[in-house]
């Protein structure tokens, strides 16, 4: 092996095992329940875990600075609950839309500026803001309410055809997940905002002495993260066609895990969304796996998810070992 | 006097005062442009301080700095490479995840539209790098180079980026081995033909001899002078920076070397072989009761990796170490204490005193550790502990509930002698006790010293200050690059001693 193949690999080598274990449990998957050999079954995942996708994308730019945000799920919940309410309120959705990308953006930025000013630790902060969120959720409304805006129903059951595959379509709502991994690979490689959160990751102390702008990028991160995470409850809201307190129940757990087995070391500073795209496909992978098996628990699921997380963490160290001996 | 002609950085009379210790006092320094101008010094001469006060960590109570002929304020770091001063430390401040070319151009990056030009970004970093006349792939990540490589680039940063005109180069060799060292030198040259100012810290000899043109050399927070590297002898550099002219040190009494040993046969510690890899070449060395030994040697010459290695912080993984007759299989500062051997640390700051702990909670410490955390000693024993040693060290305090980052350094010194004292230890391993103390504290330290050893303790003396360690040890040691380079008896004189550390037997 040359020593260039060699580098690549070392350099990309956990995104590339992700990449291989999803096809693998996805050809797997299609040699044992031929049902699964429906290229619909492929679309699903992006319609099943639209929400999922975008909250790990938000949690992966997060998690490079070297921080977490555990506010993930209950800013979905609180999303959705404020959404409903507002839309049977009789406010337009094109008002509360934007309202609620706001609400996300502002929340964050709150939780960024105690982690980066009062120097809190990301965890504890984050944790206090999911309490927060879930705790608003539920006073604002105790049940679940229904949406009937007809604005998010033509949203919700509009399929729209993919050219070029006959018989399978996705919603709407499941484009915009795609699209903003699209986005963020753009904002990831080529801003100086996504490099200062590679470097941020690295070493804070040396991106510092760089002269980059620390506090306003670790600010932005977290208020980034709350963008999505709204975006992500208005998806939800527009799938189920309600709001409730209950929804998204511990997911800031899914996307975390997502987001390692995509390659991106909870240490900061290395992965990338591509890896989280996987992640969330592998995760939704196994689901449909166990859907179409049909007679194991669904909590098989976690298991699942829970194993290869581990075993993405030991892979990863192993790389990270390899690529510091190579020097 | 100061040479004020053609210099980019004039410095005048700098003065800074820490709590409890003057760390310059009347500091001149003047830099011209185009030369590489070594900083020389023991530890706790200034250097770091006085380069703290130049890139703006620091700010200096006296004094003024001239930069360009310009009177200027340094403010703080950024300032300081605003006003085109670079330091490229020892651990490399930049990002290894990130590729060459973003180290060297982030937040000068080439953009257009907000969209990073990589093609651009590469092309301009490579050539940053080739007029220096390194050749490697910019788009590969920093962390894939080696520490030297990383240097350079952190250098080229600072040239690219803050247009630096004056370069401090704060211990940049620590880590590299020759090649990547006289890779250094030749782009530290380069830089100097292109009229680049380079301050040059370092403790290798060998090193400032091969590039530098002029050595500043600083002692005990003073300065020293300013020398013409050729010509100024290795041995005198070494004196200097020692403290005493050689024809004073010729009249310091070897007294102490004639003191006859009571028990002159029994050894309280020998080692074999003794050795750790990187840090110290294996050595033998034998103590015994009653007896002084001292280590001398510049900075970085293995004298605190071997007390370290005696006293168990690290493992030695060569030769044999016995105490007292048995041989040592366990290794560790717990056995070590257990065996009684006690080490008074080098920097005190950092590794002794817990200068937010009072002074009884200080001295009670080691007991307390040796007899173990559940044998809570108390209170009162602990008051008349800490007595006994406050009156018998002569510690200046108004009470012993006094925090210890309230005494002065001397006091401090003495307290963390007075911790190991209390432990009855049969070895002592005293680390540079006097450093950084006025003149009639050191006295009485040293004082200290001898009346322990007529106890019957045995002690190992390290010191930077060859008339100490000549007053007061029966034999010398003399480590220099990591291995023990001569022992001594009782006719060594400093001119030896000072050729020897000069690696010119």
């Amino acid at each position: 092996m040359t020593q260039r193949t060699k580098l690549f690999l070392l350099n990309h080598g956990p995104l590339l095992t992700t990449v291989a274990i999803f096809l693998l449990a996805y050809i797997i998957g299609g040699q044992l329940y031929p049902a699964m050999q429906k290229p619909q079954v492929f679309f699903n995942l992006f319609i099943n875990n639209g929400s999922l996708l975008i909250v790990s994308i938000g949690m992966t730019f997060v998690i490079l600075t070297g921080g977490i945000d555990l506010s993930v799920a209950s800013v979905i919940a609180l999303t959705t609950v404020a959404s409903a309410v507002l839309l049977q309120n009789g406010l337009p959705p094109l008002v509360v839309m934007p309202l609620m990308l706001l609400m996300g953006v502002a929340f964050g930025a709150v939780l960024g500026g105690f982690i980066h000013f009062l120097k809190v630790q990301p965890f504890v902060v984050t944790l206090m803001g999911s309490f927060f969120a879930r705790g608003m959720a539920y006073i604002i409304s105790l049940t679940s309410v229904t949406i009937k805006d007809p604005f998010y129903n033509s949203l919700a059951l509009t399929p729209i055809y993919i050219p070029f595959v006959p018989n399978a379509y996705v919603y709407s709502y499941a484009l915009v997940g795609p699209m903003l991994f699209l986005a963020t690979i753009y904002l990831a490689f080529f801003t100086r905002f996504g490099r200062t959160v590679y470097a941020i990751g690295n070493n804070e102390q040396s991106a510092r002495l760089m002269g980059l702008p620390v506090g306003r990028t670790k600010i932005s991160v977290y208020a980034f993260s709350g963008f999505c995470s709204a975006l992500a409850g208005i998806v939800w809201s527009i799938a189920l066609l309600s709001g409730y307190g209950r929804y998204a129940p511990s997911m800031e757990l899914d996307a975390i895990a997502s987001v390692v087995m995509g390659g991106t070391m909870l240490t900061g500073g290395v992965g990338n969304v591509i890896g989280t795209l996987f992640g969330v496909l592998i995760n939704g992978t196994i689901v449909s796996l166990l859907q179409f098996n049909g007679t194991l628990s669904s909590w098989w699921t976690r298991i699942g998810v829970g194993a290869l997380t581990l075993v993405f963490i030991g892979i990863q160290s192993l790389f990270y070992v390899r690529r510091k001996s190579v020097g | 006097m100061l040479e004020t002609t053609d210099a980019i950085l004039l410095m005048r009379g700098i003065s800074k005062i820490f709590p409890g210790v003057t760390a310059l006092e009347d500091v001149d320094f003047a830099l011209r442009p185009g030369e590489i101008h070594a900083l020389m010094g023991e530890n706790g001469a200034g250097k770091s301080t006085l380069i703290k006060v130049l890139t703006g960590v620091e700010h200096p109570d006296n004094g003024s700095i001239e930069l360009a002929g310009r009177l200027v304020q340094v403010r703080s770091p950024q300032h300081s490479q605003s006003l085109g001063i670079s330091t490229v430390y020892q651990e490399v401040n930049l990002c290894t995840n990130l590729s060459v070319a973003e180290n060297i151009l982030l937040g000068n990056e080439p953009r257009r539209f907000g969209t990073i030009d990589w093609r651009r970004m590469n092309a301009l970093a490579a050539q940053a790098l080739k007029r220096l006349d390194i050749d490697i792939d910019v788009a590969r990540p920093l962390g894939n180079y080696s520490l030297a490589i990383q240097q350079m680039v952190a250098i080229v940063r600072a040239l690219e980026i803050e247009s630096a005109r004056i370069l401090i180069l704060d211990e940049p060799t620590s880590s590299l081995d020759a090649n990547e060292t006289s890779r250094l030198f030749d782009v530290m040259r380069k830089l100097r033909a292109s009229g680049i100012a380079i301050v040059f810290v370092t403790h290798f000899l060998d090193q400032v001899y091969q590039v530098s043109d002029r050595i500043t050399v600083l002692r005990n927070g003073r300065l020293v002078g300013t020398y013409d590297t050729e010509s100024l002898p290795r041995v005198e550099l070494i004196a200097k920076m020692l403290g005493r002219s050689l024809a004073d040190l010729e009249t310091v009494s070897r007294a102490r070397a004639e003191h006859e040993l009571p028990d002159a046969q029994s050894l309280a510690l020998k080692a074999t072989g003794l050795g750790h890899k990187g840090t110290l070449e294996p050595l033998d060395l034998a103590l015994r009761a009653g007896e002084v030994v001292g280590l001398a040697g510049l900075l970085g010459s293995g004298r605190s990796e071997l007390a370290r290695l005696l006293f168990g912080v690290d493992t030695p993984d060569a030769g044999s170490l016995e105490v007292g007759g048995a041989p040592v299989t366990r290794h560790g500062p717990g056995e070590s204490l257990r065996r009684g051997i006690a080490l008074c640390p080098e920097d005190r700051k950092v590794e002794g005193i817990v200068k937010d702990l009072t002074i009884r909670e200080n001295i009670i410490l080691a007991l307390q550790a040796r007899q173990g955390w559940a044998r809570y000693l108390p209170e009162s024993k602990q008051y008349e502990i800490a007595e006994r040693f406050v009156r018998l060290l002569g510690i200046v305090t108004p009470s012993v509930d006094q925090l210890v980052g309230n005494l002065s350094g001397g006091n401090q010194q003495k307290v963390i002698l007075a911790r190991w004292l209390a432990i009855n230890p049969r070895i002592l391993i005293l680390d540079e006790p006097t450093r950084g103390i006025d003149v009639g504290a050191k006295a009485e330290i040293q004082k200290l010293v001898l009346d322990l050893a007529d106890e019957g303790k045995s002690i190992v003396f390290i010191s930077s200050e060859l008339e100490e360690v000549l007053r007061i040890s029966q034999r010398v040691i003399v480590m220099r690059d990591q291995r023990k380079a001569a022992e001594y008896g009782k006719d060594v004189n400093a001119q030896t001693i000072i050729h020897t550390m000069a690696g010119h037997q």
